[in-house]
């Protein structure tokens, strides 16, 4: 859980210090100094996989349904928000963000019907179902793609209220802000009555039905919600960090690598998602640029590839035996090391 | 309809029953490991790819046949003692989720493994097995799926004879009832998880050996744990049988539905219409066909 310290000596200025400089780093300074590469290469993925793994630790860590589609609802809503800027022009750029997760909203609605009758595993292997459909689906009909050839689309130019954003900062900025206010929503939304509902649900079904959680519209809403925020996700992926949309992108291997994150971050945290996602996007990159230096560049991009899949896998299982409640964990006892 | 067109109806039928029973293959092994240890075991493709690269890279080498059988049946083995010692015994008495997505990792560093050591190229694997149809009262049946079908037939048997009438296939049915009275009447868990990774691992190479046959010994073969899901989910976790049933049942629809429905969407629905088929029967029956009431017990 992400409660504050109950510190009567912290004021809500102390409290929230550490918060604003953060804020104030990423908005201000970032742009200001960061590297085009650091910030094509590094933040934007990272904030694009973040707000994905944000959106499934709602589903997975809070409410406990393990997804393995979160990539399909990405797809829905790259997909849904090129085609709400392609075909209505006049519509701003925030807007159709906010439609484009709708749509992912309304998609995660119906693949979150089996959840009303099936628990644990058959329940993660319908999900199984909304990756596929929602690829095949797309790739299929080619009204979604605007009758690419390809099926590859470039992202429309952004701008909001007359300022283009397409530059690197802009979309960075873009991507910030957005990442910012669905997290800010999300934790007030997990520290309030309906989160301690969430946990209620994970944790027993019937003991949460018998203190009046309405326990079947629960997780409704939390598919629905957590589908419009890793469609909301896909958006930012497919617009600000690759510029191009298409439906290979969004394959198992992606919903993987978003449960991946929440496993790694932490279960049932907000901060989780941020950290898992550092580690998913930075490790490959420190790894390509560590075999470089020792083999001078024999070690070729698959082998890297199958080293990668070796690395995250163990990762995964060393978390699962030793910090199941991940590197958050990990992180909060360090912080009280040094608070102490 | 007229005579060709069911003669037509007929073979698709049969030779969806055929791969069906290959997907069935597939699912046994799942169904093993989850029966005794409640885990869904997601590393079973990557087994599955793992056992066929081995064995085709060791008969690459010049080995023959049976030698590189066997070796690569002792190579499973040792991979099914290391799973258990190094993940399930870490992670005993914890949830089965945490369990299940320990075995997704395990399937990353399996098939990284397994590229890593033997390459990523395609293998081509020849069982000597003849892949000229034959033709039975004007129905082409591919000889190839039916001597497959036979090899898992004769698999399920023994594993059905196994499980009822061997000390340790008693043992493998007690810790699937209930692991602590197991426990409490001394069978040893460990050496039993052991045993049965083996057997899933065996079971394993037996699927890659024919699916390598099929489709070439590639990266490709770990995804026919995604044929094997649906059917699982179908025929319920823990029932052999329902494996059997439903790998049928998936196996024929899901052709069916490519001829007969498939165009109509323009082709390409293989891809989900086994989990639709799955879903909407589980909208009816939550624990699938042959499922044991009450999975999980809240």
């Amino acid at each position: 859980m992400t409660f504050v310290a109950d510190n009567p000596l912290a004021t809500p200025l102390t409290r929230h210090l550490p918060l604003a400089a953060g804020l104030l780093l990423a908005f201000v300074a970032v742009p200001a100094f960061a590297s085009d590469y650091v910030i094509e290469a590094i933040l934007l993925p990272f904030l694009a996989l973040s707000l994905a793994g944000l959106g499934l630790n709602l589903l997975t860590g809070y409410t406990g349904q393990v997804s393995l589609g979160s990539a399909a609802f990405m797809a829905v809503g790259a997909f849904a928000a090129f085609n709400l800027e392609h075909r209505i022009d006049w519509l701003p750029l925030p807007v159709s963000i906010l439609l484009a997760g709708l749509t992912a909203a309304a998609v995660g609605l119906v693949f979150g019907l089996p959840s009303l009758r099936l628990r644990g595993f058959y329940l993660a292997v319908s999900t199984l179902a909304a990756q596929f459909f929602v690829q095949w689906a797309l790739t299929k009909f080619g009204w979604f793609s605007n009758y690419s050839a390809s099926g590859i689309i470039s992202a429309p130019s952004l701008h909001v209220f007359g300022i283009s954003l397409d530059g690197t900062a802009g979309r960075y900025l873009f991507a910030l802000s957005t990442t910012a206010l669905i997290t800010l929503f999300v934790h007030r939304l997990v520290i309030s009555p309906i989160g301690a509902n969430l946990i209620a649900v994970r944790d027993n079904e019937t003991a949460a039905r018998v203190i009046g959680v309405p326990v079947l519209r629960t997780k409704l809403a939390v598919f629905a919600l957590s589908s419009a925020i890793i469609g909301i996700a896909g958006a930012i992926w497919a617009f600000a960090y690759l510029r191009t949309v298409e439906p290979a992108g969004f394959n198992l291997d992606r919903s993987f690598q978003i449960l991946f994150i929440v496993i790694i971050g932490g279960l049932a945290t907000v901060r989780g998602a941020f950290l898992g996602a550092a580690l998913i996007v930075i490790f490959p990159l420190l790894l390509s640029r560590f075999t470089g230096l020792a083999f001078d560049g024999v070690a070729d991009a698959g082998v890297l590839k199958l080293i990668e899949r070796i690395f995250f896998g163990a990762v995964i299982i060393a978390f699962l035996i030793a910090e199941p409640n991940g590197l958050s964990a990990i992180l909060s006892r360090i912080t009280r090391r040094f608070t102490r | 309809m007229d005579w060709f067109a069911f003669l037509f109806f007929i073979e698709v039928t049969i030779g969806g029953l055929l791969s069906g029973v290959m997907y069935a293959l597939v699912a046994i092994g799942f169904v093993l490991i989850y029966k005794t240890s409640g885990v869904l075991n997601f590393a079973q493709g990557a087994m599955v790819l793992f056992a066929a690269l081995t064995f085709v890279s060791l008969t690459e080498q010049g080995l023959p046949f049976l030698a590189a059988l066997a070796i690569t049946a002792a190579v499973m083995a040792l991979l099914g003692l290391t799973i258990e010692r190094a993940v399930l015994r870490p992670l005993a008495n914890r949830s089965p989720m945490t369990l299940f997505m320990a075995t997704l990792g395990l399937a990353y560093v399996i098939e990284g493994a397994a590229q890593l050591i033997w390459g990523t190229a395609v293998h081509r694997l020849d069982l000597g097995i003849s892949n000229e149809p034959f033709i039975l009262g004007g129905i082409f049946i591919s000889t190839f799926d039916l001597i497959a079908a036979l090899i898992a037939g004769v698999m399920v048997a023994a594993l059905t004879a196994f499980f009822r009438f061997t000390r340790t296939g008693l043992a493998f049915r007690a810790v699937a009832d209930d692991q602590f009275a197991a426990l409490a009447v001394g069978l040893r868990l460990d050496r039993i998880w052991a045993a049965v990774w083996t057997a899933a691992g065996v079971v394993a190479l037996v699927a890659g050996l024919l699916w390598g046959a099929r489709l070439g010994v590639q990266f490709a073969l770990s995804l026919v744990v995604l044929k094997a899901l649906p059917v699982l989910v179908l025929g319920g976790f823990d029932s052999v049988l329902g494996a059997i049933v439903a790998g049928l049942l998936i196996g024929a629809t899901e052709k069916l539905a490519e001829v007969y429905i498939g165009p109509v969407f323009g082709g390409g629905i293989e891809g989900w219409f086994a989990y639709a088929v799955a879903l909407i029967v589980l909208l009816v029956r939550p624990t699938g066909l042959f499922g044991q009431k009450l999975v999980e017990r809240y």
